[in-house]
Parts: structure tokens; C-alpha cells; sequence
């Protein structure tokens, strides 16, 4: 009995296509157009070709936000990946309390990502919110309002306590895949936890925790939301990541040439750096 | 139907993973593909499937150039090793599944179904799930599911590796039936030469992705064409022997004697012997034989039969003797070939002389 | 090395078995001698994987007691036991060398680096993996990778015993002979106490001085290959060894004569009292069965049958045959010419057992 082709199939796929034309792709393209082009109000735009991508790459202010950028997401991962791979190793594989250890791990993705940012931003109030005033209780001078490095601190936490949750639910299924019998040997070998986590657990999560780390790099190198509400960007520009330098840039000073410039060179660094990694990482496993 | 394999090839990444093969299969047929693991087996299936393109080559069905055509819109069914059915669905449902998608109505399915059910004798489990059953039975429920819909190319892929040696006799006693009942082209790979045997039908024997012979299972076994295919279709592994020929004499290892038989008939030259291990005797047979003194290197008893290991001239031969013969490792045994079962093979590796299966009874 | 016994041992995976049928190992008895090779043999779900496991260690016996050499350790965890294991599939530290793979057992217990290069040289040399010690684990073979399985256990000078569950399930038939040849030169060499777990009869028999054949939890039969090929204890061993297995066939018995069809069969002993009620069966293996015309039988020898069908696996045949309308399986040569659809079949009283309820009768010989 054959299948039959039944190309009424494709029709069912129109309405979808006209809706990502009109959500991703016309979007797309209007920035495109409006990166090469300068306009003074008035719906009369002039063609200046590459001016807006070399001001915007010359420009100190983009250097400046794209350090910034790169500092977040660099301290992010170091801190994400290995604790999210510490707390699926404590979790349990099998009983009445993996349901239970599931559903915590799930709960702080859940949240609606302004959400988080308000949460935090009371949360780590100097006057009335609870880590804020344990903080300045025990010692510490802490204002993240005024203070850039107790900013960075608070807009960092916030990301942990919101992302670490994806990693180890990533990495407690990379665990779960092991069979026994890698356990049962290492017991037989009086193989330390230390030996079993470096020489079974870690070899065997491998393409799992890489493609955590490359969710995390993407996410975290585009994140807006959550700072945004937590700091404006503040105190000053201290916590102005790309992303939040861009929106002010484009709806703040209507600058929408060298934001649509901006836009595109953000999209291909993200991209750039994507690539760069999991080539990497993929030849690294052609040659193991 | 008739499926034909044109000069098929497969390149993996530089590797060859299939190389130039020719094969017509007929309706009605079973073709045993024989080969040790990574020979090819599974990758030439997949090409007969469609779930490959081949790099080079054609694949007719009837005639047709279907090469091109996935292998949803051929007629084709595969059963694995691991038994793949669908965990949530009965037995019944899980059979029926292949009509569902086709869309036959509820009785034509349900003939169907029971039909398939009564020749995998499955009848009293249809309500059951899947993980209930033993494992014997989930691959039968795998094999009830690949004939129902009347394919006209089955194919199963070492389906019977991964159950107990007492069921997988029992399948494979059941298998032949199955094969006649169908009338599709039925293409079954494995590694164990038995099964090969045990199967019947035509054998394509693989070697690091090239068929190496091709035709009845029992004119492979008897007259391989060269020294791989018999190597690949022995088990135990063919026993061989390198001698050289020359002025009526026969060198073998340090020994010398005249050449007597199909020997005294080659040219000179070296060539390489090859006996199956059940041809090795202990004793001295009534009919001329070649005696030789090999070394024991461990002697392995199963009840009714002795396997030795023995050491000549660097190599390692295997002899299955009937009874019990205990012999001292690293002790001499003078043991007799039997010149009328050998298989000779030239510095190619082509046979050139085979054992005549009149004259050996 | 060491004996291992196991006192009145008995499991269940269930936290409150119900009765019998709840027991994965139903209660046994079983001693281990020092130095011995021993393989459990019996068809999946028979309990033997759960046995391994209770000696080994890694799974704690509902009942029962576990003792080597005189000591109790059914409470001690397996890397107190001192045993090696060697799994279905190769278990080896993917990101390390052979040599490193081989070491890992004596640097987690701290043995010095000099002992550790000279004992890895050792067996590696011991298991033909000399030429491979410097290559990653990873890259080599199913048979290298189950030898770096073994060798690890191997390491270990103070090591129980060696426990193999199904270990070539993943390795090709050729290759098979020579792992298996190899394993029976080490027994040979230095007498470890070795278990052996299998469904594979050629493996059990070939491997064991003795093999244990177990069903349904519960221990059928412990004999050398020779005793279960030639006197099976239970209806059961005998299907389950041989390939093809026993013939079973219901009969009557009168003194040393067993009815089978209405053709009384000549036996070597006599069952004087059979038990009142018992299903009585004869059990005779198809290669105790002779085709009548060959190795010298006289014409007119023999009960007919018909012939149904004939395999030619190459080095012997197959016939299935009919004696008044019981089947029955005949091994003959594979220079055995069986003509047309009559032959007369001899049977070998010697080889004809008797089994009430699927137990061997003894009688009494003649």
C-alpha cells in the first residue's frame, strides 16, 4: 500500500507563512532599509549607504555597551554552568522526589521576564526589600540604585537565580541517560565521586552541556527585559547592555539610521560568535 | 516485483561505506545478507529502502528508475533489532497502525489485522501493551506490524540478535513459514553463518561493503567464491593453511610431502588451504589423509562435542570433534586433514579448487 | 582467590512479596569453589542476572546470607568484596588510555606508581592488549574494549573473584571463539573463581567446569557440560541444551520398555513403580537417534517414520521426522543421504531417559 502525496498540505501552511512575513521578515527588511538611509522627519529619506555602519562601529558609546555586554555574558556562564551541573548531581534519579525537584527546578523559567526584573528590583531595595536591607544589616554599603557595583551584583544574581534552573534540567537529562552499569563498574574499581563525576558524568553530559552553554551565550547576549526593569540601565550607563543601549538609541533619540545599523551588527556578532562556537565545540567532538 | 541493485555505491565522508554492488531480487524470494558487523548489511538496506540516496549507481523496481523516490512512496517495511513498536498502543492497534495511515476502512483492517496476527501467533495478546510482553512476542507484534500492509520489500535487520538463543530457534523455525505465506521480497540480515544456513534461500555474502557472492545459501557455503566469502560464511572460523607447491612436493610449515589429490593438479606456487574445523580428525580416517603435529592451546568441551584450539605454523586452527577429547594444553597433537574437503586458494584469494560434493560422501 | 558460598539466599524486587511467584531468586543453596569456572546459564528473566548481582555485591539479598572464604559479607558493598565484573556491553572510561584504563582500579586505592606500570604491563600482556596500552579507550573495538573490561578486574592481585554477565552479547561470532579461548587460558593459568552469566548454551558449555541451569528463579540443575548433555535432570535442561533441544514425547512404561505411538522402544533400565498419575514422558536427544541404513544397521532395523523436512546447516542435518504422528528431531551427518519421505529411525537406549512430571526417573539398571 503506497502513501499517497497529498500536496493540499501546502495550503495549510500559508497562513503561517503570510503571519512570519509579516512579524519577522517585513521587520527585517525595514531595518535593513532604514540602516542605510538618513531621514529628518518628513517621510524623506536619503541614501547614505555604509555612514551608519562605520559611525556606529568607530563610536565609543557601542565599544563601551559591547564590553559590557561581553563581561555579563562571560561571568554568567562561569557561574551558570558549573552550579546548574552541581545541582543536577545532587538531584535525585529515581523515587517520589524527582517529580517534586522537577517541578522547583521548572518554576523560576515560568516567570514573565518583566516580572522577574520588578521582583528583583524590590527585592533588592536598600529600604524595604529583603535582600537589600539583610545586606546593609550585615555591614555592606549596598544601593544598586546608586552604586554600579552593587548594580552589576544584583542585575547578576537576578540572571542566576532566573537561568541556573535551565541548565540543570538540561544537564540532569544529560545524567539520567547514563546506564548503570558505568556506575556499578566505577563502584567495582573504588572509584572516588570526584573520579566517577570527571571520568563518567562530565565525558558523557558533554553534548548536552553544549548546548546549554550556547543557549545561555545567546539568550544572555541578547537579554533586555530583565535588566531593563531592574535598572533602566543605571546607575549612569554602568549597567547599559547592547540591548538597552539600542532601544535608547532608537525610541529615545528617534536616531533610527545608526539604530537599524546597530541592530544589524548586534544580529551578526550574536551570530558570529554562535558559529564560531559550536564549530568548536562539534570539531572538538569529531576528534575525541 | 523485482528489485534490481545497479552498480549501487556509498560514500560516507571519504569512507566507502558500500561499494559497486550488483543484485536483481525476485518476488517470493529470501535474500540472507551475510557479513560480520560494519560490513554494510544495514547500510545497503537502507539504500533498497529509500531511506538513503546512494552516491553512485540505480535502483529499479520492475524496470523503473526509483533512486530518487523516499521511501514513503515505495512499498517497503523494516523490522530492527531493537523491537520497535509504539508503547501506548495495544498489540491490536499497533498492528493495525500501517492501515489506519493508509486509510483502509474498519473491516478490511481488522481481516487484515487478524490475519497477520494468526501467522505470528499473537491471537490471544491483542489487547496487550507492548512493554507487557516478552521480548519474543514484541518482536513478533514488530513482525505482524511489517506484514500487514502487503509490502512488497521486507526488510529485517539482525531481528532476532537481541533475544535468547532457545527464542530466537523458535522464531526462526517460524520465519520460513512467514516467507512462503507473503510472497514479498524478503531481504534478512545476520551475522551468524547458521542462521544463514538455517534460513535457506539466497545468500549475498558482505565484505567491507562489497558483495562478495551471491546465489543459493547452500552453492555459497559449498563453493565460495573466494577466501573472505569463506571465511565469513564458517563458524567457527575456516581453518587455513599456507603451502607452497612445487616439483610434486607440498610445504607446509616445516613439513614437506608429496602432492597427492586435487594438490598434485595445481601449478606450482603458494596457495592457501582452507578446511572447516569439523575436518580435522584425531584419528587416522579410512580415506588418504594428511597427517600433521600441531600444538594444543586449549581444548573446550560442550557435552557433546570438543572444540580444540590448536597452534601450526603461526596460525590458529579450531577443530570440532565429536565426543569428549581432553587434550593437555601445550601438549603435541598429531592431527589428519582430509585432502578431499579442502578449498584452495590462490595468492589472489580466488578459489581455485573446492571440495566435490559427490566424491566426499 | 576465593569460595564463595551463598546461605539460604532468596530475593524479590518487591517491597512486600506476596508469595513465591513475587521471588526474582527463589531460596537456594549454592557453593562456589575456589579456583572453579562456573556459568549460570538459563533463559531471560530466569534470575541469573539477579544472582550475579548478589554476589557481586551490588544488590543486597532479601534473605540469605552471602560468605567468601568463611566471612560474612552480604552487608559489605562491592568495592569491599573485592570481586571484578565485566558487563554486557564495554563499561570503560572513554576519555582515557588504555593504560590509564587498566591503572584506574590501583590509583584509587593508592598503590605506588612503579607497582601500578609494572602490573598494567603484566596483564595487558596476559590479554594481548600490549600494542594497543597508548591508543584512547574510545577508539578501539567491541572485543579490545570487553579485554580493558576484564583486564580492570584482572589489575586487582587480591580480587575474589571474576563475575561476567553476558559478555559477549555485543562481540562478532568470529571474534567470539578467541575472546572465549582466551578466558579459558587464563582459568587454566591461574585458577580464578570465575561466574559466568549466559542464555547462550555453546558459551555456558564451552566456558565452565561446571554450570548452574536455572529457571524461573529457581536452580534445575548443576553438572559438568558432559552430565546435562548426556543425563538431564529435568525436562527443561534438556530443551534448553542442544541445539535443536531434547525430544519430549508423552509414553507408557512397562519394565524396560517405553510405548511411544504404539512402538515399543528397548530401554537400558528398568522403572519397576512409576509414580501413580505422574505425566510420564521419554526424552531422547536427536543425536542419539541414528537414521537406520547408516553406520551399519541392518535392513528392516528400526521404527518408520515420515520425513517432513530436512535443513542442511552445512556440517550436519536436521531432519524432522514423524513416528506415528509424535514429531521428533534426528541430527545426522551432513554426508547422510535421507531419501524421500520413509526412513526407519534407530534409537540409542543408552540415551533414553524417562522423566515423570519432567523429573528423571532413576530405575535400575539392567
Amino acid at each position: 500500500m503506497n502513501k499517497t502525496w497529498n500536496n493540499g498540505a501546502w495550503f495549510m501552511v500559508l497562513p503561517v507563512l503570510a503571519l512570519v512575513a509579516f512579524n519577522a521578515v517585513i521587520p527585517l527588511m525595514t531595518v535593513v532599509n532604514y540602516s542605510v538611509q538618513e531621514t529628518f522627519g518628513n517621510n524623506i529619506f536619503f541614501f547614505e549607504g555604509v555612514k551608519w555602519f562605520e559611525e556606529v562601529l568607530h563610536s565609543e558609546r557601542f565599544h563601551a555597551a559591547l564590553l559590557r555586554q561581553l563581561a555579563f555574558t562571560g561571568t554568567i556562564l562561569l557561574i551558570e554552568i558549573p552550579l546548574g551541573v552541581m545541582i543536577a548531581l545532587t538531584m535525585p534519579r529515581q523515587g517520589p522526589w524527582v517529580s517534586v525537584c522537577l517541578v522547583l527546578m521548572a518554576l523560576p523559567l515560568l516567570i514573565p521576564w518583566n516580572v522577574v526584573g520588578a521582583i528583583w528590583n524590590i527585592f533588592a531595595l536598600p529600604d524595604i526589600g529583603l535582600l537589600g536591607r539583610s545586606l546593609n544589616g550585615m555591614g555592606f554599603d549596598y544601593n544598586y540604585t546608586h552604586q554600579p557595583v552593587a548594580a552589576w551584583f544584583t542585575m547578576i544574581l537576578m540572571d542566576v537565580w532566573h537561568w541556573t534552573s535551565l541548565v540543570v534540567l538540561l544537564a540532569y537529562a544529560g545524567l539520567r541517560s547514563i546506564p548503570d552499569a558505568y556506575y556499578q563498574a566505577a563502584k567495582i574499581d573504588s572509584a572516588s565521586r570526584w573520579a566517577v563525576f570527571r571520568y563518567i558524568q562530565l565525558p558523557k553530559m558533554k553534548r548536552v552541556l553544549t548546548i546549554a552553554v550556547l543557549l545561555r551565550f545567546m539568550d544572555s547576549f541578547m537579554i533586555y527585559t530583565e535588566p531593563f526593569v531592574l535598572t533602566g540601565g543605571g546607575p549612569g550607563n554602568s549597567t547599559t547592555l547592547l540591548s538597552i543601549d539600542l532601544v535608547k538609541i532608537a525610541l529615545g533619540q528617534f536616531d533610527l539610521g545608526p539604530a537599524a545599523a546597530m541592530s544589524i551588527i548586534y544580529f551578526l556578532i550574536v551570530l558570529l560568535l554562535s558559529w564560531v562556537f559550536y564549530t568548536l565545540t562539534m570539531r572538538s567532538e569529531d576528534q575525541s | 516485483m523485482t528489485l534490481e541493485l545497479r552498480k549501487i555505491s556509498k560514500q560516507v565522508g571519504g569512507e566507502t561505506h558500500i561499494g559497486d554492488v550488483d543484485l536483481t531480487l525476485a518476488s517470493g524470494t529470501l535474500t540472507i545478507l551475510l557479513g560480520p558487523t560494519l560490513s554494510g548489511k544495514t547500510s545497503l538496506m537502507r539504500l533498497m529502502a529509500g531511506l538513503d540516496r546512494p552516491t553512485a549507481g540505480q535502483v529499479l523496481i520492475d524496470g523503473t528508475d526509483v533512486t530518487g523516490v523516499p521511501v514513503q512512496k515505495r512499498s517497503v517495511a523494516m523490522v530492527y533489532q531493537q523491537f520497535i513498536n509504539y508503547p501506548n498502543l495495544t498489540v491490536y492497534e499497533n498492528i493495525a497502525s500501517p492501515m489506519r495511515v493508509a486509510g483502509l476502512n474498519r473491516q478490511e483492517t481488522d481481516a487484515a489485522v487478524r490475519r497477520a496476527a494468526d501467522l505470528m501467533r499473537l491471537t490471544s495478546l491483542l489487547d496487550r501493551k507492548p512493554l507487557e510482553l516478552s521480548g519474543g512476542q514484541q518482536q513478533r507484534t514488530a513482525l505482524a506490524r511489517a506484514i500487514v500492509k502487503g509490502a512488497d520489500l521486507v526488510l529485517l535487520d539482525e531481528p532476532l540478535a537481541n533475544l535468547d538463543y532457545k527464542l530466537r530457534e523458535e522464531l526462526r523455525e517460524e520465519l520460513p513459514r512467514l516467507f512462503s505465506e507473503t510472497g514479498a521480497i524478503f531481504v534478512y540480515a545476520t551475522t551468524e553463518p547458521t542462521e544463514a544456513l538455517l534460513l535457506g534461500g539466497n545468500t549475498a555474502t558482505l565484505h567491507e561493503g562489497r558483495v562478495t557472492q551471491f546465489g543459493a545459501t547452500l552453492d555459497v557455503y559449498r563453493r565460495p567464491v573466494d577466501r573472505n566469502t569463506a571465511d565469513v560464511f564458517s563458524d567457527p572460523p575456516m581453518n587455513f593453511l599456507a603451502i607452497t607447491v612445487g616439483g610434486g612436493q607440498v610445504t607446509a610449515g616445516e613439513q614437506t610431502l608429496p602432492a597427492t589429490g586435487q594438490i598434485a593438479e595445481l601449478a606450482d606456487g603458494r596457495y592457501a588451504i582452507g578446511f572447516r574445523p569439523n575436518h580435522l580428525h584425531l584419528a587416522r580416517p579410512e580415506l588418504p589423509a594428511i597427517a600433521v603435529t600441531a600444538n594444543v592451546a586449549v581444548t573446550e568441551i560442550t557435552g557433546s562435542e570438543s572444540f580444540v584450539h590448536l597452534d601450526f605454523d603461526g596460525q590458529r586452527w579450531i577443530a570440532l570433534l565429536h565426543g569428549i577429547h581432553d587434550l593437555e594444553p601445550g601438549s603435541a597433537a598429531e592431527v589428519f586433514l582430509d585432502p578431499g574437503r579442502f578449498y584452495v586458494f590462490n595468492e589472489d584469494d580466488a578459489l581455485v579448487a573446492a571440495p566435490d560434493p559427490a566424491e566426499a560422501a | 582467590m576465593a569460595r564463595i558460598e551463598l546461605q539460604k539466599v532468596a530475593h524479590s524486587y518487591l517491597a512486600r512479596p506476596a508469595g513465591e511467584q513475587d521471588f526474582a531468586v527463589k531460596e537456594l543453596d549454592l557453593t562456589w569453589d575456589d579456583g572453579g569456572a562456573y556459568a549460570l546459564l538459563g533463559p531471560s528473566g530466569c534470575g541469573k542476572t539477579t544472582l550475579l548481582n548478589i554476589i557481586s555485591g551490588l544488590l543486597t539479598p532479601s534473605c540469605g546470607q552471602v560468605v567468601f572464604n568463611g566471612r560474612n559479607v552480604t552487608e559489605e558493598r562491592p568495592e569491599q568484596r573485592n570481586i571484578a565484573q565485566v558487563f554486557q556491553f564495554p563499561v570503560i572510561y572513554d576519555t582515557m588510555t588504555v593504560r590509564q584504563n587498566l591503572a584506574f582500579p590501583l590509583k584509587n586505592r593508592h598503590v605506588p606508581s612503579d607497582a601500578i606500570a609494572a602490573r598494567v604491563t603484566e596483564i595487558a600482556g596476559m590479554i594481548d592488549l600490549d600494542s594497543v596500552l597508548d591508543r584512547k579507550a574510545h577508539n578501539l573495538s567491541a572485543d579490545q574494549k570487553q579485554k580493558i573490561s576484564l583486564g580492570r578486574g584482572l589489575v586487582r592481585s587480591d580480587v575474589n573473584a571474576i563475575l561476567f554477565d553476558e559478555p559477549l552479547t555485543v562481540i562478532d561470532p568470529h571474534l567470539k571463539w578467541q575472546l572465549r579461548s582466551q578466558l579459558k587460558k587464563l582459568h587454566r593459568e591461574f585458577a580464578f573463581t570465575m561466574v559466568y552469566v549466559t542464555h547462550d548454551q555453546t558459551e555456558a558449555l564451552t566456558f565452565a567446569d561446571k554450570v548452574v541451569v536455572m529457571y524461573e528463579g529457581e536452580v534445575v540443575q548443576i553438572g559438568t557440560p558432559e552430565d546435562l548433555f548426556e543425563r538431564p535432570m529435568h525436562t527443561f535442561v534438556g530443551y534448553f541444551i542442544g541445539s535443536p533441544g531434547m525430544n519430549v514425547a508423552p509414553v507408557s512404561v512397562e519394565g524396560n520398555r517405553a510405548i511411544l505411538g504404539g512402538y515399543a522402544i528397548k530401554l537400558a533400565r528398568t522403572y519397576a513403580d512409576t509414580p501413580v498419575g505422574a505425566k510420564l514422558e521419554l526424552g531422547t536427544r536427536p543425536e542419539f537417534i541414528r537414521f537406520a541404513g547408516n553406520g551399519g544397521a541392518k535392513d528392516g532395523e528400526g521404527l518408520p517414520v515420515t520425513v517432513k523436512r530436512v535443513d542442511d546447516i552445512g556440517r550436519f542435518k536436521v531432519a524432522k521426522v514423524e513416528l506415528a504422528g509424535v514429531p521428533l528431531a534426528v541430527v545426522a551427518d551432513e554426508d547422510t543421504v535421507i531419501d524421500g519421505d520413509e526412513a526407519r529411525i534407530v534409537f540409542d537406549p543408552d540415551h533414553v531417559h524417562i522423566y515423570a512430571d519432567s523429573q528423571l526417573l532413576e530405575g535400575v539398571a539392567q
